[in-house]
């Protein structure tokens, strides 16, 4: 892969949001003048089974297609699929795995990330905590965008949040939409990376 | 000099509805099927919100919609659908009466597997078995290509008075979001203008559509004027690609090619995967091995002169199908380009491969493998026949 392509992958239960959380990365992108792909890995529709999803952005236009094997980045949305999967197979020894929990990375690394190599950067946000204070609801998608920028610079708040205001301003009041801006910067003041 | 254009980022189904909204066709009779649904779906937001003056017709079945389609282009509207897999198939007999009656209906397919077992994912089973109903098809590997091979579509269907079937691959390429031009309506609506047909059931003189053809051999000259009109599609859809490619800057070709200047090795490939063939061509031309790529845009008509001329220096030809022709020699692709060669007095190592069916995932790696294979072939590796990659 070349340098200029970052390539996510995510791990969620479906209904968390990550499909739209994959998507809104992509369209971020867009702002920056970036070409970008965001695409599910597509199966039976059941709320709280486990799905995959994939980003790509890149200075460079974006040829590939396929399921994104070796991820710069990881991002779990829900903490119990560790137990599941594993999570950072395949990924970049120099990548970064972003995780919506309470725990620390030090008590992740203690526990059921204790084979994750040192050289990966781990980071750690109470994405739902973070969902439930500002939106109402545990829907972590949005907020764990917004601990993305922070941990690696895909795509700048800005291009975040002039996003959410885009697909958010023709569906939902200004309240929610505030809610869900408060909810990026949050993420991103509060993620605890290594 | 190209128009001012908007980029955007769009799902691939999501552009070829706004290209619909954008073409405004006169009638649509549609039923929803994964993974097109998205493209009639918000055509019908489009209708429902006045934003076109569009007839949208919902019909029970495919089967009708193609009928209603055949009826409403019969009487001389622009006529639009879209489709995918099991909808294709219960189309089938509708698609030889829309392109016998040469009427120049346009319908979008997202390509996807054929029952069973039940999937519902990205493979080319469904497209294939509409290639010989007398429809132009076309084959786009990304959000944009399916864009500009819609808008074009009317204009090739009106010019050759024949069905045309734009395909793109499902959700691979209908269902991921992607960065793309789109141009602004009026010069959409202006490339397109408007479709009168020269006779059609609702003018003042009646005539008749569909009539009997059983004595005589007046049912073999009509295909034979079928079969003139569809050699001769070809270099229309490049003259109308041409000037779409004049107003856009992206250039359309029946037979796209990458690294052909020197090539020895070379695949040839329909649709998304196109690009992941040729991302493993880049990587490897960059350690200095001479392998390039054939994608081809256009399937039918088969551009046979246009891929013999692409392959014409290559030393060993890998074709890669993704939808099988079982119990024949190869996949369709491979059937067709192995016709091609041969018509040509082209003689290089053939290896045919089965990939992606059902989705499977188009990995980097049997692209390496598949030019291994080929350089194996040129120091006298024997042909491993038909082989279908990644199923362990």
């Amino acid at each position: 892969m070349s340098a200029t392509l970052t390539e996510i992958r995510w791990h969620a239960r479906a209904g968390q949001g990550a499909v739209t959380a994959a998507k809104l990365v992509a369209e971020s992108a867009l702002y920056e003048d970036k070409y970008l792909q965001a695409m599910p890995e597509y199966g039976p529709e059941r709320t709280g089974a486990p799905l995959k999803a994939y980003t790509r952005v890149s200075t460079e236009p974006i040829e590939v297609c396929n399921n994104i094997e070796h991820p710069d980045v990881v991002i779990v949305l829900d903490e119990t699929l560790l137990k599941v999967e594993d999570v950072a197979e395949g990924m970049n020894p120099e990548g970064a795995v972003i995780i919506n929990t309470m725990r620390t990375p030090e008590e992740l690394r203690a526990d059921e990330l204790s084979a994750l190599p040192s050289s990966v950067t781990l980071a750690t946000v109470d994405a739902s905590g973070i969902a439930v204070d500002t939106i109402g609801r545990d829907i972590p998608n949005t907020p764990i965008v917004g601990a993305l920028s922070k941990v690696r610079p895909i795509v700048a708040p800005d291009s975040i949040k002039g996003q959410l205001v885009k697909t958010f301003g023709k569906k939902f009041a200004q309240e929610m939409i505030d809610a869900n801006l408060a909810s990026v910067d949050r993420a991103y003041e509060e993620v605890r990376s290594e | 000099m190209a128009t001012e254009q908007r980029t955007i980022a769009a799902t691939g189904n999501g552009i070829v509805a706004e290209a619909y909204r954008q073409i405004e066709p006169d009638v649509i009779c549609a039923y929803p099927i994964t993974p097109q649904t998205t493209i009639v779906e918000e055509f019908a937001k489009f209708v429902a919100a006045g934003k076109v003056t569009t007839e949208f017709v919902t019909v029970e079945s495919e089967h009708s919609s193609m009928s209603a389609c055949i009826g409403s282009s019969s009487a001389g509207a622009r006529t639009f659908t879209a489709t995918s897999s099991q909808g294709l198939a219960l189309m089938y007999e509708e698609l030889f009466v829309a392109s016998g009656l040469r009427l120049p209906i346009v319908m979008v397919n997202a390509n996807r597997a054929l029952s069973a077992p039940i999937n519902i994912h990205g493979d080319h089973s469904d497209v294939m078995g509409a290639r010989d109903t007398g429809w132009v098809i076309l084959f786009a590997e990304s959000a944009q290509e399916a864009y500009d091979q819609t808008i074009i579509a009317p204009r090739i269907a009106e010019a050759n008075l024949l069905p045309v079937m734009p395909t793109l691959d499902g959700f691979i390429t209908t269902h991921a979001i992607a960065r793309a031009q789109v141009v602004d309506d009026a010069v959409v609506k202006d490339f397109v203008g408007t479709w009168k047909p020269e006779h059609a059931l609702l003018d003042r003189e009646p005539i008749m559509v569909g009539g009997f053809a059983n004595l005589g051999n007046t049912y073999m000259k009509i295909k034979a004027a079928q079969r003139v009109a569809a050699d001769g599609a070809l270099a229309s859809i490049k003259t109308i690609a041409d000037e779409w490619a004049a107003i856009t800057g992206r250039p359309y070709d029946h037979v796209e090619g990458y690294g052909l200047e020197d090539a020895d090795l070379v695949i040839v490939i329909l649709g998304s995967a196109a690009g992941n063939a040729r991302t493993v061509a880049r990587d490897l031309r960059a350690s200095g091995r001479k392998v390039g790529i054939v994608k081809l845009r256009t399937y039918r008509p088969f551009p046979t002169a246009e891929l013999a001329a692409a392959l014409s220096r290559a030393k060993a030809v890998a074709i890669m199908d993704r939808s099988d022709s079982f119990g024949s020699f190869a996949g369709p692709l491979a059937l067709d380009t192995m016709a091609a060669l041969y018509a040509h007095d082209l003689h290089p190592q053939i290896r045919r491969y089965i990939y992606g069916l059902g989705g499977a995932d188009v990995k980097l790696e049997y692209f390496r493998h598949v030019y291994d294979d080929l350089e194996a072939s040129l120091s006298g590796a024997a042909d491993p026949g038909l082989t279908y990659l990644g199923i362990d």
